[in-house]
C-alpha cells in the first residue's frame, strides 16, 4: 500500500471550510496535552482561551474591539495575496495611518466634529495607502521583493512614531512621557450608546461585503485572481501586472491606515510607544486562517480576537503569560498551512497490487 | 575624544554585529538552497532560551551554546517539515514560526525570569583579555570568534566542496538537481536546520553573553535584521561580514545619540538606518535582475516535482 497524493483540478471547497475550522479545533485539543504535559492546566488554559471570551457578555466589546483592525487589515492583505503580492509590512502601514490622523487631529487644535474626525481618518487612509505604494514603486520600477521592502518600512514607521511621540509632538501636559496628547472629545470616533464599540466596529462589519463584491463581482478582482493564478496567463489576458502590484498594495495599505486611524480616534485616543501592538502581523494569519476570502477573514478575525481576549484572561487566571495566546495563534497558521495540501491535493491510498499466482 | 572612547567603541560594535553576522550566515545558507525562512527572530529566542536554560542547569556555558544550536535548529526543523514536506506557503510559515518562537520562549522562559547566569566572557587570561590594547583581538566571547571564523568556512562550503554546490544547485534549479538524483528535500531539510543552529546561536549571545539573563523578546528584531543583512549583502558571505559591520556601526550610533544626546540628529534616525539601507540597497541590486541580484533562482517556491 502506498500513499500518492493526486493535484485536484478545482480546491476542494469542502476542504477549504473544512480544514480552518479542523486546525482551530486540533489547536485547542493540543493546547489541552501539551500545557498540562509541562504542568499548567491545560485544559482549563483552552477553555480560558478561546471559549471565556465568547461566555462572558461582558467581554464581547473587548472581542469586538480587537476583530475590528484585525478583520480590516486582514480584508486587505487577503486581495494582496491572492495576487500573489505579499505585504508585511501593514504594521508599518497601521502605524504611518495612525500617525496621520494625529497630524490632523493636532492641526486642528480643539477643533473637532464630524468633518475633522472624517478628514483624520481619510488622513489615516491615504497615509496608509502611501507607505504601502512605496514597496509598490520599488517592486514595479526596481523590482524589489515587497516582502522584504514593506517590511523595512515597518521599522522605519516604528522610529518615525518614536521620533515624532517623543518630540514634534510630545504633550506638554504630558510629565515628559512620549505620548501624544489625548484627543478632544469632538475628535474621537462616535460610539454605541453605554458601550466602548465604536463605528469603526460597524464598518469592519461592513467592508467584508464591499470586499466580496469586488472580488467576486468586479472585473478589478478578476484581474486580482487571474494575476495571482499566473503571470503568463495574465499577460495573454491582456492584464497588467504592474497595476494589480500598484492596487493591491496600495488597498492594502490604505486598510491598515483605516484600521490605525480607527484604533487612534476611537480606542486609545493618544499614540504612545506601544501603539504598534501586533495587529498587522496577525492580521496576515488571519487572511490565510480566512482563507483569503473575505467572510472568512471576517469570522477568523473574531476567532484570533477571542485568543487576544482570552489570553489576557487566562493570565490572571492560570497565571500563563500573554504570549501563550501567540502560541495558539502560531498553532492555528501551521496547521492552516499544513492542511492547505489537502485542499490543493487529493490523498489517494493506492493498494499495492498482490502479485499474481502466489 | 580619547583612544578609550574609541576601544570602547569598537567593543560595541563587535557586540552588536555578532547575533545578526550568525543569525544572517545560517538564512544565507538557507536561502541559497532555494528556502526563504522568515522565522530568523522566533528561533532565535529559542536559542536564547535554550542556551540559557542549559546554561543554568549544566552551569557549562560551552553546553549552553549547544543548547542553543539544538534549540534553534529544532525550531527550525518545525518550518522544515511544513515547507518541504507539505509545500506550505513559506512566507506564512516563516512568520508563524516567528510567533511561534516567540510565544513559546517566553513561555518556556517563565521560570528563568530574574535568574543570573556567569557570562560567557573571553578564554583568555586577565592579561590580555582585559588588557588596555590588547583586549581589542582578545577580550571576546567565544561566541565572537565562532561567528568570525564561520564567515571563510561558510564561504569554503559553498565555493569549493562538492556539497556546497549541490547545495547552490538545489537552490537554483530544483527540477534539475532532482532529475540528476540529488535529494532537493534532504539537502533543505540539512540547510534550514543549519540555518535555526547558527540563529539558536546568535540568540543565545543576547542571553548569555550581553545581558546575561533572560527577557522576554529580548532579541528586540535583529532577527529581522539579519533578514534584511542577507539581501543587503546580495547573498554573498564576504559582503555579509562587511554588511553585517556597517550595521553593526548604525546600531552602535543610535546607541550613543540616545545616551550621549548627542543632537544634530535624533537618535530614531540612526534606528531606521539599517533598515532604510537595506532597502536603498535592495533597489540596487534589484535592478540588475535576478542574475545581477545574485538571488537563488528557486527562492520562496515550493519543490512541486512531477513525479
Amino acid at each position: 500500500m502506498r500513499i500518492k497524493l493526486e493535484k485536484r483540478r478545482e480546491p476542494s471547497l469542502a476542504m477549504l471550510v473544512a480544514t480552518p475550522i479542523a486546525s482551530v479545533l486540533l489547536t485547542m485539543l493540543i493546547g489541552i496535552v501539551v500545557f498540562d504535559l509541562i504542568g499548567i492546566k491545560g485544559f482549563k488554559a483552552v477553555v480560558d482561551i478561546f471559549l471565556s471570551p465568547l461566555l462572558a457578555s461582558y467581554k464581547w466589546q473587548d472581542v469586538a474591539l480587537k476583530a475590528a483592525p484585525l478583520v480590516i487589515i486582514a480584508l486587505g492583505l487577503s486581495m494582496g495575496n491572492r495576487a500573489q503580492v505579499w505585504n508585511i509590512g501593514a504594521e508599518g502601514q497601521y502605524v504611518i495611518g495612525a500617525l496621520c490622523s494625529a497630524g490632523v487631529g493636532i492641526a486642528f487644535g480643539q477643533t473637532g466634529g464630524f468633518f475633522v474626525v472624517l478628514l483624520m481618518i481619510a488622513a489615516g487612509v491615504a497615509g496608509g495607502g502611501l507607505w504601502a505604494a512605496v514597496p509598490a514603486w520599488l517592486r514595479t520600477r526596481f523590482n524589489v521583493n515587497e516582502i522584504l521592502s514593506s517590511l523595512m518600512l515597518t521599522y522605519i514607521s516604528f522610529q518615525v512614531l518614536g521620533y515624532l511621540v517623543g518630540g514634534p509632538w510630545k504633550d506638554p501636559n504630558g510629565r515628559n512621557f512620549p505620548a501624544t496628547a489625548p484627543l478632544a472629545d469632538s475628535q474621537t470616533l462616535p460610539v454605541w450608546p453605554d458601550s466602548t464599540v465604536h463605528l469603526g466596529v460597524l464598518i469592519a462589519l461592513i467592508l467584508p461585503f464591499v470586499f466580496w463584491v469586488i472580488m467576486a463581482r468586479s472585473e478589478f478582482g478578476y484581474q486580482v485572481r487571474v494575476v495571482g493564478s499566473s503571470a503568463t496567463a495574465a499577460r495573454h489576458g491582456g492584464f497588467d501586472s504592474k497595476r494589480t502590484i500598484w492596487a493591491t498594495l496600495i488597498i492594502g495599505g490604505a486598510m491598515a491606515g483605516l484600521a490605525g486611524a480607527f484604533e487612534f480616534t476611537g480606542v486609545l485616543h493618544k499614540i504612545d510607544l506601544g501603539f504598534a501592538s501586533g495587529y498587522g502581523f496577525t492580521a496576515i494569519i488571519v487572511a490565510f486562517l480566512g482563507r483569503l476570502n473575505p467572510f472568512g477573514c471576517l469570522i477568523a478575525g473574531i476567532v484570533l480576537a477571542v485568543t487576544y481576549v482570552g489570553g489576557q484572561m487566562a493570565q490572571t487566571s492560570v497565571h500563563i503569560p500573554n504570549s501563550t495566546a501567540g502560541i495558539f495563534q502560531a498553532m492555528m497558521l501551521f496547521f492552516i498551512l499544513a492542511s492547505d495540501i489537502l485542499v490543493r491535493y487529493r490523498i489517494r491510498v493506492i493498494p499495492t497490487a498482490k502479485a499474481a499466482g502466489v | 575624544m580619547g583612544i578609550d572612547f574609541i576601544i570602547a567603541a569598537i567593543i560595541t560594535v563587535v557586540g552588536l554585529t555578532t547575533p545578526i553576522l550568525l543569525a544572517g550566515l545560517g538564512e544565507l545558507v538557507v536561502e541559497k538552497s532555494g528556502v526563504l525562512n522568515l522565522g530568523v527572530e522566533g528561533m532565535m529566542l529559542m536559542g536564547a532560551i535554550s542556551g540559557f536554560a542549559v546554561t543554568v542547569f549544566t552551569f557549562n556555558p560551552w553546553f549552553g551554546v549547544l543548547g542553543a544550536a539544538a534549540g534553534g535548529a529544532l525550531a527550525s526543523l518545525l518550518f522544515a517539515v511544513l515547507v518541504l514536506q507539505l509545500n506550505s506557503n513559506q512566507v506564512a510559515t516563516g512568520l508563524a514560526l516567528t510567533i511561534f518562537g516567540t510565544g513559546l520562549s517566553s513561555l518556556m522562559g517563565l521560570s528563568f525570569t530574574g535568574r543570573i547566569v556567569v557570562p560567557f566572557l573571553s578564554v583568555f587570561p586577565d592579561s590580555l583579555a582585559k588588557h588596555e590594547y590588547l583586549q581589542l583581538i582578545f577580550g571576546y566571547s567565544p561566541i565572537v570568534y565562532f561567528a568570525l571564523i564561520m564567515v571563510p568556512l561558510t564561504t569554503w562550503f559553498l565555493k569549493s566542496t562538492r556539497a556546497g554546490l549541490i547545495l547552490r544547485a538545489v537552490g537554483e534549479n530544483d527540477l534539475s538537481a532532482h532529475s540528476i538524483g540529488y535529494s532537493v528535500i534532504k539537502v533543505r531539510y540539512a540547510a534550514i536546520a543549519f540555518g535555526g543552529a547558527m540563529a539558536g546561536i546568535g540568540g543565545c549571545y543576547f542571553s548569555m553573553v550581553i545581558t546575561p539573563m533572560w527577557a522576554e523578546k529580548m532579541t528586540a528584531g535583529r532577527g529581522w535584521i539579519a533578514l534584511a543583512l542577507v539581501v543587503f549583502a546580495g547573498w554573498r558571505t564576504g559582503r555579509l561580514l562587511a554588511g553585517a559591520y556597517f550595521f553593526g556601526i548604525l546600531m552602535a550610533l543610535e546607541l550613543y545619540a540616545k545616551a550621549s544626546g548627542f543632537s544634530f540628529l535624533p537618535s530614531q534616525f540612526w534606528a531606521a538606518m539599517p533598515y532604510a539601507m537595506t532597502v536603498v540597497a535592495l533597489s540596487f541590486i534589484s535592478s540588475r535582475g535576478t542574475a545581477g541580484a545574485n538571488a537563488p533562482a528557486c527562492l520562496g517556491k515550493p519543490f512541486l516535482p512531477s513525479t
